[in-house]
């Protein structure tokens, strides 16, 4: 990775449920990097722990949830053993999130003007016109002409996609230096989903600040992404640079996934497909989590849990059996 | 050759939408007057599906292209046009007269968490529709018989038939949807979504099922998606739809190959890829789709459309054919000097 000392370092990471049928062990022991300025993507199933992972990052696992252990360094300071005052100093001013659906996370009682100028009072110095002025900024700069009279509309007078850039100008607005962004083009149109996803890489490069991407999608996370960190079961399988996890990963999972998306410029009559389906993570299996579906799986994937090791080119991957470069499941 | 499975002509699908009389109460020049606003959900979409056909219907959302659907499974009562299901017209019918019908037209729901009933054994959910085609007492006696059968099919088996809904994950579920559909062993199925509430690896075990019973048993399907790679995947022949409009079909090589529309290319451009990045996007669009309570006159995308000039606003383009099957409502086709960007 990066040189310097990355922005945000995630350590061992145990992000656990104590529900009534059972410890959901939902994170268990994730370990990533996030460089200055960089597009880190977290990948993976549902089930897989990848948005539990960014809501631990911004302090709100709520009971029966409990961060077991671990640590997550934000340029040096612990985020873990933060208490609740200064967690609410970092939430929006240091690290702010972009939710999937933005039907539900504007609050449809106030005008977005309020719900704008509500980060502003908390993290910035400003008086009420200089406020102003910074909203209707920065609605311009994510693409909503008429910004000053929209500051008065309700979220409900906005379309899906406006809505969106509505949240993402609150989230850049106190200029944070990490975003995290929880699947946040799911929910739109592929035309509308083009345009967030310039918006937003404009958005990170001109603020130079840094970004976790969260998505379930292979395509998108491969365009936006620096690095890609591939999550199953609550445990990394995999992370390396975006082109060489794409283009030749180590471990069967990410293979698997790779092959079941349909590649119009290689079509195939029927699709390589992942079979079987996710394990109970409540009654996860001894050994290495995917050995159930896992075409190379061999008697010590019953036994042992493997350990992410260094593969080819800048692949980190979890596997007794990794594949070399080029090489199918 | 025979009747095609499926023959839509020039439907038209409009809902007039309420509001209290003192709402649409207008008084203007001609007088007072109720108005009555009408959501212009499919406006004129004609296509047909072969035997063993898989015709695809792509848009975003609020293009009407899940209308369509449920209108040809009479969910809705078209408003104008011709809904031929092997060659017989269902649009004008009743509830009666449509069940020996839809012994031969399924469907299959996006949702597999909403489309099955949780108070149900998956034995009963798959068998509902084929008891309800089969009233005499000696031939409901093979009725579990071919349940489990069906389960096998699908990738279950025998034990799954006394579990509920809510024992199954998403992609098991969705196949007990598929069961239930092919229980009356249906010509035609119309799977509305069948697979963006899965995960991309379940998403590809889907489809592969879905492959494999069309080649078994001969089935056509009409595909409703939105995602242009599982479109690319399973399709024969593609419809692009835009505004309850049909602005594109085309076969699918033809279509993925050489787009005509300015929709069409837009849409393709602007469909993430897991690819090496492409140079430039070809069209790139701002805006958003229109209300479909007040259609743009002439064309429905010269709103958001790069090439849009006076003839677009007078004048409604018609679907002309290019050749090789493709069909395209644009008026560039007659004016392709204007094609520059």
């Amino acid at each position: 990775m990066s040189g310097d000392t990355p922005l945000l370092a995630v350590r061992d990471l145990r992000t656990h449920f104590h529900t009534f049928s059972g410890v959901v062990r939902a994170v268990n022991g994730v370990s990533f990097d996030v460089g200055k300025g960089e597009v880190m993507g977290l990948v993976g199933e549902s089930g897989g722990g990848k948005s539990v992972v960014g809501f631990s990052i911004l302090g709100l696992i709520d009971s029966p949830g409990k961060i077991e252990g671990g640590q997550i360094m934000l340029d040096g300071e612990d985020l873990v053993s933060a208490g609740e005052a200064r967690m609410r100093q970092i939430r929006g001013r240091e690290i702010s999130m972009v939710f999937q659906d933005p039907m539900t996370s504007l609050n449809p009682l106030h005008t977005v003007g309020r719900q704008m100028d509500e980060v502003l009072r908390l993290h910035s110095d400003l008086d009420a016109s200089a406020r102003q002025k910074a909203c209707v900024a920065m609605l311009e700069s994510v693409g909503i002409s008429r910004a000053a009279e929209r500051l008065g509309a309700y979220p409900h007078q906005f379309s899906g996609g406006m809505r969106q850039r509505v949240v993402i100008a609150i989230a850049m607005l106190a200029q944070p230096r990490l975003i995290i962004a929880d699947e946040p083009t799911t929910a739109l149109d592929v035309t509308i989903q083009s345009q967030i996803l310039k918006l937003m890489r404009a958005q990170i490069a001109d603020k130079g600040a840094s970004m976790i991407l969260i998505t379930h999608d292979l395509a998108v996370v491969s365009e936006m992404a620096d690095h890609i960190t591939v999550l199953y079961c609550g445990n990394v399988v995999e992370r390396g640079k975006t082109r060489d996890l794409i283009e030749m990963p180590a471990h069967p999972y990410t293979r698997g996934l790779i092959d079941s998306i349909p590649d119009p410029s290689n079509r195939q009559d029927r699709l390589r497909q992942i079979p079987g389906s996710v394990p109970d993570i409540r009654n996860l299996p001894k050994g290495c989590n995917f050995r159930d579906r896992c075409p190379r799986a061999q008697a010590v994937c019953r036994e042992v849990e493997p350990e992410l090791m260094a593969q080819h080119a800048t692949l980190w991957a979890a596997c007794h059996f990794p594949l070399k470069p080029g090489e199918l499941a | 050759m025979s009747a095609p499975m499926l023959e839509v002509r020039d439907l038209q699908m409009h809902f007039p939408i309420g509001g209290g009389v003192l709402d649409r109460l207008r008084f203007d020049s001609k007088g007072l007057r109720l108005e009555k606003p009408v959501v212009h959900a499919v406006n004129g979409v004609s296509f047909s599906i072969a035997r063993r056909q898989i015709m695809a219907l792509v848009g975003e959302s609020g293009c009407g292209k899940s209308t369509v659907a449920k209108t040809i499974a009479r969910i809705y009562q078209p408003t104008q046009g011709a809904v031929l299901i092997d060659g017989e017209d269902v649009a004008g019918y009743g509830f009666a007269q449509m069940l020996p019908v839809r012994a031969k037209m399924q469907m299959i729901f996006q949702d597999p968490y909403a489309s099955l009933n949780p108070r149900q054994r998956v034995r009963d959910i798959v068998a509902e529709p084929l008891l309800e085609q089969t009233k005499d007492a000696a031939d409901r006696r093979d009725v579990p018989a071919r349940i489990e059968a069906l389960l096998a099919k699908v990738g279950l088996n025998a034990e799954h038939a006394g579990r509920y809904p809510h024992q199954f994950s998403g992609g098991q579920r969705q196949r007990i949807g598929i069961a239930r559909a092919l229980s009356v062993t249906p010509g035609l199925i119309i799977a509305d979504e069948p697979v963006s509430a899965l995960d991309v690896s379940i998403q590809a075990q889907i489809l592969n099922l879905m492959m494999d019973l069309r080649d078994e048993f001969g089935l056509s399907y009409l595909f409703i998606s939105h995602d242009l790679s599982v479109v690319h995947h399973i399709a024969d022949w593609v419809g692009v739809m835009y505004l309850g409009f049909m602005v594109e079909n085309a076969p699918r090589d033809v279509l993925f190959t050489q787009p005509r529309h300015p929709y069409t290319r837009a849409l393709l451009s602007a469909a993430p890829s897991i690819k090496a990045k492409r140079d430039t996007q070809e069209i790139s669009l701002s805006g958003e789709v229109p209300s479909a309570l007040t259609l743009p006159t002439g064309c429905c995308f010269r709103t958001r459309c790069p090439f849009a000039w006076g003839r677009c606003a007078s004048e409604r383009p018609k679907l002309q054919d290019v050749g090789e099957g493709q069909t395209v409502a644009c008026h560039l086709v007659d004016e392709p000097q204007r094609d520059t960007l």
